[in-house]
């Protein structure tokens, strides 16, 4: 084999790998990411039932109930509220009026969500529920200086 | 007092990093030696100033000097000695001081141990270390002093995260750093090659062991990181995909090609400027990781452009380093000659395969890590990018490379025979295939894990093909003292790779075995009876438990099979009145390599709790195999090959080693 022909072999071998590589990248960007929305965008959007997608805000005080392992509780941005249920292990730190994360799919009166996310450390607030509180004009940049802080990780 | 010398030291260190930046690179330039030998001493010294630096702002955290913004915000007196120490690398500052000290750690040691290098090679890798030592010194002094004071000190500090307070937590940074800013020095290796134009095999031979320690500590560090996360979150995840990991595994990947590009280079004298590439681009992402994790970008993009200093300044640092050594690579890549002829199926060509994929792998990640950044800056729209991403990208590439590892290492350098390589491995394939038979066959479930399962017997088996093979011969089994000596004979890196890669199908094995696990979350009160996989756990009571700065509701629960107790297990969920926060302390029990997992969170009823509980079949193997994977790079480590000019050395390192212990 001359060096020319090796040289042409690795190219090609390097075009495979990178274009499977690509490919897979573009296939799953398409289907595999998950949108992340505040109760209102999600009202406005008018999105399907089925959609997945994340939605961020606080625990409504007085929305919680408990079903056995299974809770309903209802996530706020202060102006729209979206019902959500889930049954699984909860953080440790949720609790009404408390920020949270929840992801799931959407259904026709809210959402199913199969993952909860809540702030860890009481100094700290989940971004997503904090760009969503602001979104909706319900964030004091005072109580918000201190987010950020701790986490060293 | 103790604290300004402390600051002091540390200005002084940059004095001396800009001095070693200019001298010895002057020196090569001119061809002066005495320029040159500079760079040893002064390398020494930094690292001295840098380590006393950082003892000053140890003994401040150990002292609970509230009088430093640093402490306040990271400790409380009444928190665990081991937590002040360890508490020091907690926060911003601190960890960008431990990555400046480690950094001059690693240049220290190349000062010592490099005296047989070539003195242009070896001054100007110095040179190189002190150019980033210098920009991340002035980096901490501008913008994350660790040593600024607060006007009016408290009686008592904030406490540290109580997520951190954790020894698996103690230990983790400094791992990862080894391994992070261990990179730093093959970086400066490459750099010192293009300035002196010495990219050869002896390069190639030099800076492998370094290539090895950092990727030792690196593996080391992420599978640590993995299980503290996986105990302390408390339902039993342990990689998250979440970008600070991902942080972390770039570098990793890049380090792995290039501890395999650089094997080539030094046994054929090809792969010369893709390795050197490697090298560059491996500590590049390092920085990167450097910035996504210490920039404010994840906390929020909105954070970051509210107080963009620390973020820009390390932007700054990652274009200069990154874009200048792209530039020497530029400048002087084109000047070689191609290397040393190998065809395609060879294992040099099975190497260059390995780099390909894992450079891919490499590259998934990467769009996976910053795609939802970029996105949100430009767009506003946010994104997440979890783990069904990287499962259909990064998966896909990477189990592929599994099949053929095997294989490659059982291939000859230069010209390959494929046919023989596999017919070797016809027990691997076997035992593999029967293992995923039998495993259908009583076990059932997934079939993405029995095929898993499979891949990984064969990996492991195959790992040792190559080494069974040169031991006892091709045909027929050698005598037994004949197969000793040849086994004595093997290079100690034989036996390195055959540990790495079977520790590759260890974690592999553990990862298939995550889906045979049974999980159960229910609440529960004394005497309830859970049944998880083969196990009964009975909670036997719940009780508080009050620790230095903690209170604890504990459950004491018994683990039964078959009527018989195994052990006892006792998760906890701690409350750290400081900040207001609570963490779950699971409650974990290894059995033959798998693990019965328990988290509880408070009940709610009084007297009760609610209980995650797991079983985890041979899920200790994943993180088991990591530590095999580190142990093949020190037994690697350890080949005497790597011993350039031993004997010249050791006399100067003995002579050497007074100033180091210091």
């Amino acid at each position: 084999m001359t060096r020319k022909r090796k040289r042409l072999a690795l190219i090609l071998s390097a075009l495979v790998v990178l274009g499977s590589g690509l490919g897979l990248v573009l296939y799953a960007l398409r289907d595999n990411i998950v949108f992340f929305y505040g109760p209102s965008e999600v009202l406005a959007k008018e999105l399907a039932p089925g959609t997945r997608l994340r939605i961020g805000g606080l625990v409504k005080p007085g929305s919680l109930t408990h079903d056995g392992m299974t809770v309903h509780f209802a996530v706020t941005d202060g102006k729209r509220d979206i019902p959500v249920t889930y049954s699984g292990p909860l953080p440790d730190l949720f609790r009404e009026g408390q920020g949270v994360v929840a992801e799931g799919v959407l259904g026709v009166s809210g959402m199913t969500a199969s993952t909860i996310l809540a702030k860890h450390d009481e100094r700290y607030m989940p971004r997503e529920v904090v760009d969503a509180l602001k979104k909706a004009g319900r964030w004091q940049e005072s109580t918000g200086k201190s987010a950020g802080i701790g986490g060293g990780s | 007092m103790i604290v300004e010398t402390g600051h002091f030291a540390l200005v002084l260190a940059l004095a001396l990093a800009l001095v070693n930046a200019a001298v010895p690179l002057w020196g090569v330039a001119t061809r002066d030696q005495r320029l040159m030998a500079v760079a040893p001493s002064v390398a020494l010294v930094g690292f001295f100033l840098v380590a006393l630096s950082y003892a000053a702002l140890t003994y401040a955290h150990v002292t609970s000097d509230f009088s430093l913004v640093n402490v306040v915000e990271n400790s409380h007196s009444a928190k665990p000695l081991i937590y002040k120490i360890t508490g020091v690398w907690g926060d911003h500052e601190g960890s960008m001081l431990l990555w400046i000290l480690i950094l001059s750690l690693f240049g220290a040691a190349v000062a010592v141990s490099g005296r047989a290098m070539p003195r242009d090679l070896h001054a100007a890798v110095l040179s190189v270390q002190s150019w980033i030592g210098a920009a991340f010194l002035l980096f901490i002094l501008l913008t994350s002093n660790p040593f600024a004071r607060i006007a009016n000190p408290p009686i008592e500090g904030n406490d540290l995260n109580p997520l951190l307070q954790d020894p698996g937590l103690a230990i983790h940074p400094p791992l990862l750093y080894l391994g992070y800013v261990g990179l730093s020095i093959t970086f400066s290796f490459a750099a010192a090659a293009l300035i002196c134009g010495r990219i050869d095999a002896v390069w190639a031979r030099l800076v492998r062991p370094w290539i090895l320690i950092a990727w030792v500590f690196l593996t080391l560090g992420i599978a640590m990181g993995s299980y503290w996360a996986y105990y302390t979150l408390g339902w039993g995840g342990f990689w998250f995909w979440d970008p600070v990991e991902n942080a972390s595994l770039m570098p990793w990947l890049a380090a792995t090609a290039l501890l395999h590009s650089a094997t080539v280079m030094e046994k054929r004298e090809a792969l010369r400027v893709w390795t050197i590439f490697l090298a560059i681009l491996a500590f590049s992402l390092s920085l990167i990781g450097t910035f996504i994790v210490r920039s404010g970008v994840l906390t929020s993009v909105h954070a970051f452009a509210n107080d963009p200093r620390r973020g820009v300044f390390i932007l700054a640092i990652l274009a200069f380093f990154i874009g200048g050594s792209l530039l020497l690579f530029a400048l002087r890549a084109n000047t070689l000659k191609p290397g040393g002829f190998f065809a395609p199926i060879s294992r040099e060509g099975a190497l260059v395969l390995n780099n390909l994929v894992l450079s891919t792998c490499c590259a998934t990640v990467f769009i996976g890590t910053l795609y939802p950044l970029a996105l949100e800056a430009l767009t506003g729209e946010k994104i997440s990018v979890g783990a069904p991403f990287f499962n259909a990208t990064f998966v896909p590439l990477f189990l592929p490379l599994c099949v053929v590892m095997p294989i490659a290492q059982n291939l000859a350098w230069k010209r390959g025979d494929l046919l023989g390589s596999m017919q070797r491995l016809f027990s691997a394939f076997a035992c593999g295939l029967a293992a995923m038979l039998v495993l259908f066959a009583l076990r059932g479930g997934p079939v993405i894990s029995v095929v898993l399962a499979g891949l990984a017997i064969y990996t492991i088996i195959g790992a040792f093909t190559d080494l069974a093979t040169r031991i006892f011969g091709r045909a027929t089994l050698l005598k037994g003292t004949q197969a000793f000596t040849h086994a004595l004979g093997l290079p100690r890196s034989a036996y390195g790779t055959a540990l790495a890669h079977a520790g590759i199908g260890l974690s592999l094995l553990g990862l298939a075995a995550t889906g045979w696990g049974a999980q159960k979350i229910m609440a529960m009160k004394p005497g309830d009876v859970a049944r998880v996989g083969p196990y009964d756990v009975v909670l036997e009571s719940i009780g508080p438990q009050s620790g230095p700065n903690y209170t604890a509701t504990v459950a004491h629960m018994a683990i039964r099979s078959g009527g018989t107790e195994v052990a006892g297990i006792d998760p906890a969920v701690r409350f750290y009145p400081t900040r207001q926060m609570s963490r779950s302390e699971a409650g974990i029990k290894t059995i033959d390599f798998g693990q019965v997992y328990v988290g509880i969170s408070k009940g709610d009823t009084a007297g009760s709790v609610d209980a995650r509980l797991y079983w985890k079949p041979l899920v200790s193997l994943i993180w088991f195999g990591a530590i095999v994977m580190a142990c093949g790079g020190l037994c690697s480590l350890s080949d005497r090959r790597l011993r350039v000019g031993v004997a010249r050395r050791v006399r100067k390192v003995a002579a050497a080693a007074p100033q180091a212990a210091e």
